[in-house]
């Protein structure tokens, strides 16, 4: 056995806890798991079966941790895991799976199995197995403090564009305010807009907010990857700032794994439970609609649906506040088939849009994406991740579909009655 | 030796190891699953573990509508043969002979001519279950050879109890002691196959709905 593939076993073994063992246990090769997922309905290869994506962690789980196994490793009958093993099924466990949760949704014996693919990862990376552009990026996240490179003096030139555009004010580094806003890459660079929009409403629900210099960066390429110690430190630099600044709660962005990666994970990454209060933008949002202090001054009349981030719907909870702010803005609003916890992934989340190689089955799964909004033929599509957004733009061009995709914070903002200061 | 012996033994001894390995392997593969244990949440919940534990465990049974519509096939078969074999194990009043010796505990039986239609019924859908796997490409490359043998064995003692109702065959006691030897068969492989999903399943789904209940998510 190599070193790379011992190190994979070890790390498998490390892994592998009493959920894990009970989800193998269980399956009972129905493949339905398959009907669940779009790398499977849109290229209709059963490679890309869900529980398959697992076996490498299913086969060390059987010889370390079954009688049977144990006792078929001994006869010889049951093989090693195999440098070939890993090499095969890099691209199932990084490039093939969004860890959408919509298998472990649906498995009748109730195997998590997206949960099991972020335990794999950890694996597969640890043994040099992940993809070169995930390691890149996860590298950039680490020294530059970002996945694409960006770096303070990016994000404030962004903020002086804004405040001179806008004329309002985007603070920084303000001790004691309510909310710490994190922000992500992809938003700092592609839609800064977002940034405008944040301070546009807290300005008029006059909630006191800052952004931090030293942790501006809400997205986690230690998830992504899986490799636990990077998420932790990636997660910790957010907690030093918020403790700082003393905040009492850290705004997650419109992303989804970022705040998969701060709010579920983050206090199982740093090993305590947090003394701030982990949001995501649209709970934030919908505390503000709850308590009045959001109002808008007209309603689109465009046939609007929503896209539910896998990562802030059906893994998050998230579900209620994005549907509830639409209506703030919207009176004809339009839900797509499986919408709400069931919804389809766009194909890109886990990782799997910062890894080209991936490029194109992205592309190709976004089928399904496309069939579901083709259901409700909308006039545009609102969604809560910029990651999403990016991918289902690339994906619409693809298809030649003219749709456009709005932030459901940016649109929020836009109809704001800026008469009223709540 | 005789048809008498055969059942002699297939109802004693045989019966008595085939209990012994279907209870003491089931506990290990219990034990072996909660040993490994699990780490403790510490992110702030959004509803309760337990409760979504144990929700899923019943929702699990009743899938949503789009999982339906893409899955009929696996969902109304395997639904037919798993009420067909709980009726057909728990509700024939020989059966609960045999449990209330075992467990003192006693329920009653539906009339044979029905528990007898519901065995060919899950024959007949077994059967077609095992036509699916063969022909549907997901589960034709999941499957190894086990999957083909659990399948087996799940069958066998339908069709012998089916012929030993019926007197097709063989002697009465021939046809006795050959239902209850591929009884055993399956009782035995229970624990070391995916049969102990029957058991299993309720650990799966709990810790599931455990973690999507943090969440605030029914799953
Ligand atoms: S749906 Fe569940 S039980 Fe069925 S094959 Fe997939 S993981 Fe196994
Ligand atoms: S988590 Fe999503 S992408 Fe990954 S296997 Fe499951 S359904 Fe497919």
């Amino acid at each position: 056995m190599s070193k790379a593939t011992e190190r994979a076993t070890q790390v498998f073994k490390e892994q592998i806890d009493a959920p894990t063992a009970a989800f193998f246990s269980s399956c009972v090769s129905c493949g339905m798991c398959a009907d669940a997922c779009l790398f499977y309905t849109e290229t209709g290869d059963p490679k890309y079966t869900p529980i398959n994506k697992l076996a490498p962690l299913r086969k060390v789980w059987f010889q370390e941790y079954t009688l049977t196994g144990k006792l078929l490793k001994l006869a010889g009958i049951s093989k090693p895991l195999t440098d070939q093993d890993l090499t095969d099924w890099e691209e199932l466990v990084y490039d093939s799976c969004t860890m959408c949760g919509r298998c472990s949704m649906v498995c009748p014996v109730g195997n998590d199995i997206a949960y099991m693919i972020r335990k794999m990862r950890e694996g597969f990376a640890a043994s040099g197995h992940a993809p070169e552009s995930l390691v890149g990026a996860t590298r950039r996240a680490v020294e530059i403090g970002s996945p694409m490179g960006v770096k303070l003096p990016a994000l404030q030139a962004q903020i002086r564009h804004l405040e001179e555009d806008t004329g309002l004010s985007i603070p920084m580094d303000v001790k004691g305010v309510e909310y710490l806003c994190m922000l992500s890459s992809m938003e700092i660079m592609n839609f800064p807009e977002y940034i405008g929009a944040i301070a546009k409403i807290f300005k008029h629900a006059g909630v006191s907010w800052t952004l931090s210099s030293e942790a501006f960066e809400a997205t986690n390429s230690g998830i992504q990857i899986g490799v636990s110690e990077i998420a932790a430190e990636l997660v910790q630099r957010i907690v030093d700032a918020a403790e700082k600044l003393k905040v009492n709660t850290v705004i997650s962005p419109e992303c989804g794994h970022a705040y998969t990666a701060l709010r579920w994970e983050g206090p199982n990454l740093v090993g305590k439970r947090f003394d701030f209060e982990v949001k995501h933008i649209l709970e934030v949002l919908d505390e503000l609609r709850a308590a009045g202090k959001i109002k808008t001054k007209d309603k689109m009349s465009e046939r609007l649906t929503y896209h539910d981030p896998c990562q802030i719907a059906r893994r998050g909870g998230v579900l209620e506040q994005p549907r509830k702010l639409i209506r703030e803005f919207s009176d004809n609003f339009v839900e797509m088939p499986d919408a709400g916890a069931m919804n389809w992934c766009c194909g890109a989340g886990g990782g799997v849009s910062s890894n080209e190689r991936a490029d194109e089955i992205r592309i190709k799964v976004f089928q399904r994406k496309k069939d579901q909004i083709d259901a409700v033929n909308p006039d545009a599509l609102v969604s809560a991740c910029s990651n999403c957004r990016i991918h289902i733009e690339d994906g619409l061009e693809e298809y030649h579909m003219e749709l456009p995709v709005l932030s459901l914070t940016e649109t929020l903002a836009e109809h704001l009655d800026d008469s009223v200061e709540t | 030796m005789t048809a008498t012996e055969w059942l002699l033994w297939a109802r004693g001894p045989a019966f008595e190891i085939a209990t012994v390995i279907l209870v003491m392997g089931i506990i290990v593969r219990l034990i072996e699953i909660l040993m490994l244990g699990r780490k403790e949440n510490l992110a702030a919940p959004k509803g309760s573990a337990t409760t979504g534990g144990l929700r899923t465990i019943v929702s699990r049974s009743v899938p949503d509508s789009g999982t339906f519509q893409r899955s009929t096939f696996t969902i109304v078969a395997g639904y037919i043969f798993h009420i067909g074999l709980f009726v057909v194990i728990f509700l024939l009043a020989p059966h609960i002979l045999v449990f209330s010796k075992l467990t003192g505990l006693s329920w009653p039986a539906l009339p044979t001519t029905i528990v007898d239609a519901f065995a060919v019924i899950t024959i007949l859908a077994l059967i077609a279950v095992l036509i699916n796997r063969l022909n549907n490409k997901v589960k034709r490359y999941l499957s190894g050879p086990m999957d083909y043998i659990v399948w087996a064995l799940t069958t066998l003692p339908l069709i012998t109890g089916y012929m030993a109702f019926h007197r097709i065959g063989f002697s009465g006691p021939m046809l006795i002691a050959l239902h209850i030897m591929s009884v055993e068969l399956l009782m035995i492989a229970i624990p070391f196959t995916k049969l102990s999903h029957a058991f299993t399943l309720f650990l799966a789904r709990f810790y599931n709905g455990a973690v999507t209940g943090i969440k605030g998510v029914q799953s």
